[in-house]
């Protein structure tokens, strides 16, 4: 058990304690719990075993195969990870490798490294450019997608865009950011969008480390690394590890690099998410096989998901 | 009066004023118009203003008074959409697979076989009801033109018009360039010299031809389509039916490609990469960036024509056109020298409309002589009804004479739609530098195998 964490009392974890006390019957619960349970069947369970099923069918909105969709056991899921094919710009393998960069680039680098600095800057600190930068921050989380995409547009275009006007002011030149740079854009775009969440959270767990571990450190004489270093990263270890979890299921599953590159220039931004849109929504909507990528990314969803769990629980425990 | 018998009365009594009081309302019930909804890739002020202008301040008032004043009113609802083709199609098939959408729908012939064949669209006269092959319209479309929205042997809707495709260019800046006028090129070693001189000349972008994913159906009908026939050969055999994947004539058109975008940079590959490159393209064109741009007419017509953002000041004199040329004269399709290719759009009623009847009779009524020859004076283009000449523009009209001749239409196949992405797709990769042409000749005979089945799709030598 770390140190400053509170001991509870034993009676309180004792599970019988509260059973006592409980008003209704366990079977009232159940009552309760139904009409959640009916949600989630309904809006759950029963569209992932219909994505599921679907996945084995070469299923289309267009085309003949349209109204007879036929059985084609493991097709789509062979396509996908075609050996010969997989790693081709525009195909499930090349989708899942720039995923992959853009998450690490953009959740873990760029949000929570950002996160933590700003956190870390105004730690125990109050102040008009606190709020200035904190109200900023979460701003660009907050304005819906649509606007934020909008106007990233209208920063990063070559001929019309406000960074370039600045750049050739100062007779840097135009670089072709969507172009030249369109996964850079994006991971820019992405840690920048999304840093309040990460900034918020770390900030909030750093208040809860007492002011006394900072003092002495500083009493001894430890540096800003060492302070983060014996104090802080330990204490906030497991913060980190939720938060870092938690942003890279959800960068994992981004679409908004989709209205400032639409995955391209020739699909060198299409994210696994934008893949499965184009697959399953666009052209001839090919239901089947966008199904197939569904399951794979609800597995590995889940597989992070549950790693999310077992860190949670194993905190409880230590 | 026994009890069964005043029953009766009351019943009759009921039953007769319940008779009168219906009759006394339908005629009230009529003055009610019916709603019919009608929709295209057309915005007041923008995108395809024209044909926006034309419905709403001629076609739909005229018909709404008609209608009023033969007692059976109707209101037309015009709704604008603004984005792209693809995106209108997207919706279309959404609409129509949940049985909703517009009462008619502005179509792209193309798209028919894959909607027909998903069981998402209905012969009109089978919407309708057999009445309509009786309008006096057919007599004045011709076979050719009617099969742009016709699917194996039905007719789905009254096409709207067809077009040609050929290359736009910059007289001022050929004048610039030292190129003498009028210009005409009979190979594309000429053309590419062309280009070349431009470049030397200080123009930025000497010859804009399509490719890549993002520009979609433009890629292939206007750029890839416009040098593969050039090269000798379609994408479709019509005789025995099957997909050419794998040709020299391919290789050519593909290594035409990799000399305007990779080796000597005569095009911009950033504008058919970029998710708006076609405006993009538009635009350079209108401020005298672009040297040369193979489109179709519609470009005259609509994008470059007065009125529109995208219109280039004293189009008539700054702007020439010439036929794409083969790769040596009599190496083009059918051994041509020079050559084209033809699409068309139009109206289709939709299944699911509650107002079948209405509908058509607004159809009909848009598409009749009087209501062309409107259109026509606002947009003069191509029509699709004999009796309707081109309305005084000579450009337009000496377009359509010299190039209807060679050209040539896409096969209307089901199948079509998903192997003309993989054209799509296959140019993209040359004109990034991903593949080389011949990688990616590889890449898309694989893939139209595998959607076209390997029966169905030959190589050439």
């Amino acid at each position: 058990m770390g140190p400053g964490r509170v001991a509870w009392p034993p009676s309180l974890l004792e599970r019988n304690v509260e059973r006592k006390h409980a008003i209704f019957p366990a079977r009232v619960g159940i009552i309760f719990l139904t009409p959640t349970i009916l949600f989630v069947v309904v809006f759950l369970l029963y569209p992932f075993v219909r994505v599921f099923l679907l996945s084995f069918t070469n299923q289309t909105l267009l085309g003949t195969t349209a109204p007879n969709p036929e059985f084609v056991g493991l097709a789509n899921y062979q396509r996908l990870f075609d050996p010969d094919r997989w790693m081709r710009l525009g195909e499930f393998g090349s989708a899942l490798e720039i995923t992959v960069q853009f998450v690490v680039g953009s959740a873990l680098i760029g949000q929570a490294g950002l996160g933590m600095l700003i956190a870390w800057a105004f730690y125990r600190k109050r102040g008009v450019l606190r709020e200035a930068v904190f109200t900023l921050v979460i701003l660009a989380w907050i304005i819906p997608e649509t606007v934020v995409a909008f106007t990233w547009v209208a920063f990063l275009d070559w001929e019309f865009g406000t960074l370039n006007s600045v750049l050739d002011t100062i007779g840097l030149g135009r670089p072709d950011w969507l172009f030249d740079r369109p996964l850079h854009s994006i991971i820019l775009f992405n840690s920048w969008r999304g840093t309040a969440f990460s900034m918020l959270l770390f900030s909030g767990a750093l208040e809860t480390i007492p002011p006394s571990y900072v003092e002495t450190a500083e009493v001894v004489g430890a540096n800003a690394w060492q302070k983060f270093r014996d104090i802080f990263f330990p204490l906030l270890r497991g913060h980190i590890l939720t938060d870092l979890i938690l942003i890279t299921l959800w960068t994992f599953n981004v679409f908004t690099p989709f209205l400032l590159t639409g995955g391209g220039p020739a699909k060198r931004t299409e994210l696994v998410s934008i893949y499965t849109y184009r697959t399953a929504f666009m052209g001839r909507h090919e239901f089947g096989k966008g199904s197939a990528i569904a399951v794979v990314m609800m597995l590995i969803n889940l597989t992070l998901a549950l790693i999310y769990l077992a860190s949670i629980r194993r905190r409880r425990v230590t | 009066m026994s009890r069964s018998k005043f029953l009766t009365l009351m019943l009759v009594t009921s039953l007769v004023m319940a008779l009168v009081g219906a009759l006394s309302a339908s005629p009230a019930q009529a003055q009610e118009p019916v709603k019919v909804t009608i929709t295209a890739r057309a915005v007041v002020g923008g995108v395809n203003n024209n044909l926006a202008v034309w419905l709403t301040t001629f076609a739909i008032p005229t018909f709404e008074e008609m209608m009023a004043a033969q007692g059976t009113p109707v209101d037309v609802e015009f709704v604008e959409f603004g984005g792209g083709d693809e995106q209108l199609k997207e919706q279309y098939a959404l609409d129509l697979s949940v049985g909703s959408g517009y009462d008619i729908m502005a179509f792209d012939g193309f798209w028919v076989p894959e909607f027909v064949g998903a069981g998402l669209l209905k012969p009109l006269a089978e919407v309708v009801g057999p009445e309509v092959n009786d309008w006096e319209g057919w007599g004045h479309i011709s076979e050719g033109i009617q099969a742009i929205l016709s699917y194996q042997g039905q007719r789905y809707g009254i096409p709207s018009g067809t077009d040609v495709r050929q290359i736009f260019y910059r007289k001022d800046l050929f004048e610039q360039a030292g190129i003498a006028l009028p210009w005409q090129p009979t190979s594309w070693a000429e053309l590419l010299d062309t280009a070349r001189t431009l470049k030397e000349a200080g123009i930025e972008i000497p010859l804009q031809i399509n490719a890549g994913t993002a520009m979609g159906e433009a890629t292939t009908m206007q750029g890839y389509f416009m040098v593969l026939l050039g090269a000798g050969h379609h994408l479709y055999d019509f005789d025995d039916g099957k997909w050419i994947v794998k040709s020299p004539g391919i290789l050519d058109t593909l290594n035409f490609y990799k000399t305007v975008y990779v080796d000597e940079g005569l095009g911009d590959a950033r504008m058919q990469l970029l998710q708006d490159g076609r405006n993009r393209s538009f635009v350079a064109f209108r401020d005298g960036q672009v040297g040369m741009l193979v489109e179709g007419d519609w470009f005259w017509r609509s994008v470059i024509a007065p009125g529109s953002e995208t219109a280039v000041e004293n189009r008539n004199e700054v702007v020439g056109w010439a036929m794409m040329p083969a790769k040596e004269p009599g190496a083009g399709y059918r051994g041509q020298d020079f050559v084209t290719i033809s699409g068309g759009t139009g109206w289709l009623i939709n299944p699911n409309t509650p107002h079948p009847k209405e509908a058509w009779a607004f159809l009909s009524y848009m598409s009749s002589r009087d209501q062309v020859r409107a259109f026509e004076l606002i947009q003069p283009r191509i029509s699709f009804r004999d009796d309707v000449e081109v309305a005084g523009d000579a450009v337009m009209t000496a377009m359509a004479n010299a190039l209807l001749q060679y050209s040539t239409v896409r096969p209307m196949l089901p199948e079509y739609p998903l192997i003309s992405t993989e054209i799509q797709l296959m140019t993209e990769r040359v004109v990034s530098g991903e593949m080389s042409p011949e990688d990616a000749m590889d890449a898309f005979a694989e893939a139209v195998t595998e959607i076209a089945g390997a029966d169905n799709v030959k190589t050439l030598e």
